[in-house]
């Protein structure tokens, strides 16, 4: 993360994701999966406290984020503004 | 003209194939042994839109022939059509559906995934219809090679369909399954 803070932050919704995995494999740095195959914020990323569904992403990883967003195929990601 | 709008038909008809069979594995949440997930659902959609270009190459040569009498209400109306026309029609249900699944596909995020999903669903009906157009309607579709190669795409898709519909299909059905238990080494990083 720069010191400026992120570029955007990755919005999951969770009554959508299914779990298919397509974000965690472009945003491997920003998201893991867990057990059940649904994308988890990677770990040190989302502040203790702060809401796990915005996920902050840098700007190097704004491209493929996008990319997450367009391809989900549960259509379960939104990009937000910091 | 003729012999191009048959080409391009049976090209479309392989292609269409590939799409289903991609489809559903793009479903499964699997990679394809070193294809990552959103690289198959890239491949689905791309030899999806490819189909489209030689269903265009393989309807538009046939409209312009004057020995295949195909009209303009013959592409979208189905069983109207002067040669073998249910035949012909089941080809034109198939248009039609291919035609509403690419539309629902392109604007799937405007739309959003119980529509998309819902129109979606008809490329299972679409296939056979497509295939038995192939075959029932084609110069050359009762033709050894051409029966033969409907057969290896009808086993192909029938056995997709059969892993779609089997228990362990999903990649994450073991431990969804198993009902919080999670099954070691799965996911961990």
């Amino acid at each position: 993360m720069s010191p400026i803070g992120p570029a955007a932050r990755l919005h999951i919704d969770w009554t959508r994701c299914d779990g298919r995995g397509l974000c965690a494999e472009l945003l491997p740095e920003a998201l893991t999966r867990d057990d059940w195959g649904y994308p988890l914020a990677a770990p040190g990323r989302v502040r203790s406290g702060a809401d796990k569904s915005n996920v902050p992403v840098t700007g190097a990883e704004l491209a493929a984020a996008m990319d997450a967003v367009k391809l989900c195929p549960l259509l379960a990601l939104r990009i937000t503004r910091p | 003209m003729w012999a191009f709008g048959r080409v391009s038909g049976l090209v479309s008809m392989v292609l269409l194939t590939a799409s289903v069979l991609l489809g559903i594995l793009a479903r499964s949440g699997r990679p394809l042994l070193v294809i990552p997930r959103f690289s198959v659902t890239l491949l689905h959609r791309n030899i999806s839109l490819l189909a489209v270009v030689f269903l265009v190459l393989h309807v538009a040569p046939l409209l312009l022939d004057s020995y295949a009498r195909v009209n303009v209400v013959d592409v979208v109306v189905p069983f109207l059509g002067s040669y073998k026309p249910f035949w012909q029609g089941l080809g034109t249900v198939a248009l039609d559906l291919v035609a509403a699944v690419v539309l629902t596909g392109v604007f799937r995020h405007r739309l959003g995934p119980r529509t998309f999903r819902t129109v979606h669903w008809l490329s299972y009906a679409m296939w056979p219809l497509a295939l038995a157009h192939s075959v029932g309607n084609g110069t050359d579709g009762t033709s050894a090679p051409v029966v033969a190669a409907a057969v290896v795409l009808c086993v192909a898709v029938l056995a997709a369909a059969a892993w779609r519909m089997s228990a362990g299909f999903l990649e994450t059905a073991a431990v969804r399954r198993s009902g919080g238990n999670a099954r070691k080494g799965w996911g961990r990083p």
